[in-house]
């Protein structure tokens, strides 16, 4: 018995993409906890982390379950659980709506308003980007940024009992950081993108203009995140912090510009999924 | 930097993170009672010690072989030795801040047009003056009482940043005083050292 849980644990655990679900999952909590709520409310916290987790994990496992045949095609997707065979289409499609039913009817409990924009996330992310755009455009990546954007105003909204508009910045910060993340991404494995006929920038528009949307992408993403955090009222010694870090990934995105490099464009990814976690942490637990 | 360069160990990677968070600890707790030109300064010299620390981590001692590092690892002491100047030499504030800015400036130009010997002299001289200042200065205020005696821990951040500037300038000049290898190994720590010592003067001052 215990046997078999361990193994079957062992066999979902990839489809959960753990640092990509654990950063999502961080921004929500830093939308509700940037409200000033008593982040000591353990309950609440406990139910934003539970919630989100089990509606980002659901929408993941759906993506991976619709994507499995271009996943089978791309050299760094072909050893996912569902390619490799070691879990069924069926049971992938069975556990991704039943964690993003549980995730969205948690959300809905806990609140409405809550509630329906974690479903829009959600939908945005498997309906819009997966399901109708990813293999159509280059350009589907601004709805997977939109996608990107809701865990944070969902807890921005929670915290704050309405949408308001330092919720909206923090979303549009995600929605100009998700270029940054996924076009370094796309220039790094275009070879495996192109084999399984997915359509990405560097595919369609070359390199340069992907170098370039990537440099806009992170200014507006780092002026973004400033004024969200002028909004929530961050202690001035942290707003340096972050404007030092905002500097780093703007020197990554133009140096990556004027001389572009594998090792850059890699540096600049790293950086990016940093300099999220690094602003997130700074409006959670300092304000 | 031409050769194979030395692969980072996690031990570099723990020091270069300590770095990190100490100076970002610095940037965010500011400096008490300080003009905004020093608090600036501070932030300027801080800063690219936070930024070094996770460039490094992420693009390895490779990321060394930039043409900017050695611009940059003069901006970091020009910055700090501003900073004090501004704070405990009021008579030479404009003085020093012109050669902070001509400074920099002779530096940018020399090292983008690879102006070999010339380069060289220019950044000996501009580093080897702020070097002096965040070493000695620290160093007088403490021993003279002008300041708390804490304040001294600032002088030897002062002399281990003149050391790991000009080390890594005149590495990146194809003049090094020591191996690649050899300054690579001690980078981390030493970016770790000067930090530890900058923050602990600044906050027992």
């Amino acid at each position: 018995m215990a046997t078999n849980l361990r193994a079957t644990i062992s066999r979902y655990t990839p489809l959960f993409k753990s640092l990509q679900t654990g950063l999502l999952l961080l921004t929500g909590l830093a939308g509700y906890m940037s409200a000033r709520c008593p982040i000591f409310n353990v309950f609440t916290v406990l139910a934003v982390a539970g919630s989100l987790l089990l509606a980002i994990s659901g929408s993941t496992i759906l993506n991976m379950w619709y994507d499995r045949d271009i996943d089978a095609r791309m050299e760094r997707t072909a050893g996912r659980p569902i390619p490799s065979g070691q879990v069924s289409p069926v049971e992938a499609l069975r556990l991704g709506l039943l964690l993003s039913l549980a995730g969205v009817v948690w959300a809905v409990t806990l609140d409405p308003l809550y509630g329906v924009i974690v479903f829009a996330g959600l939908f945005f992310d498997v309906v819009v980007y997966t399901i109708w755009l990813k293999r159509r455009t280059p350009w589907s990546i601004v709805w997977g940024g939109l996608a990107g954007g809701m865990p944070i105003l969902a807890g921005r909204a929670l915290g704050m009992g309405q949408v308001e508009w330092v919720g909206v910045a923090l979303a549009l910060a995600v929605l100009f950081w998700i270029p940054t993340h996924i076009l370094t991404f796309a220039a790094r494995h275009h070879e495996d993108y192109r084999r399984a006929g997915v359509p990405t920038v560097p595919a369609v528009y070359g390199f340069a203009i992907n170098r370039a949307i990537i440099a806009v992408s992170s200014i507006l993403a780092a002026v973004m995140m400033g004024i969200a955090a002028y909004g929530i009222g961050l202690e001035v010694g942290y707003l340096r912090v972050m404007v030092v870090l905002s500097i780093g990934l703007l020197t990554l995105a133009i140096r990556s510009l004027m001389r572009p490099s594998e090792r850059i464009n890699f540096g600049l990814f790293k950086y990016a999924s940093l300099y999220m976690l690094g602003t997130m942490l700074l409006m959670m637990f300092v304000q | 930097m031409g050769n194979p360069v030395k692969k980072m160990s996690a031990i570099d990677r723990v020091f270069l993170l300590l770095t990190g968070l100490l100076a970002a600890y610095q940037i965010a707790i500011g400096v008490e009672g300080v003009p905004a030109v020093s608090l600036w300064a501070y932030t300027v010299g801080f800063g690219i010690l936070l930024l070094a620390g996770i460039m490094l981590i992420i693009l390895g001692f490779e990321g060394l072989d930039s043409p900017f590092v050695a611009i940059v690892s003069t901006a970091a002491p020009l910055a700090l030795s501003l900073g004090l100047v501004w704070d405990y030499l009021p008579a030479w504030r404009v003085a020093y801040l012109v050669f902070v800015i001509v400074g920099f400036i002779a530096v940018t130009i020399t090292r983008v047009a690879r102006m070999g010997r010339v380069a060289t002299i220019t950044l000996a001289v501009v580093h080897g003056v702020a070097g002096l200042i965040i070493f000695g200065l620290p160093i007088y205020l403490s021993l003279t009482g002008t300041t708390p005696g804490g304040f001294i821990l600032v002088g030897i951040g002062g002399a281990l940043i003149g050391v790991g500037g000009l080390m890594l300038s005149f590495l990146k000049m194809g003049k090094p005083v020591l191996s690649q290898s050899a300054i690579l190994t001690i980078l981390p720590g030493l970016l770790f050292l000067m930090t530890a010592a900058f923050v602990a003067g600044f906050t027992f001052s």
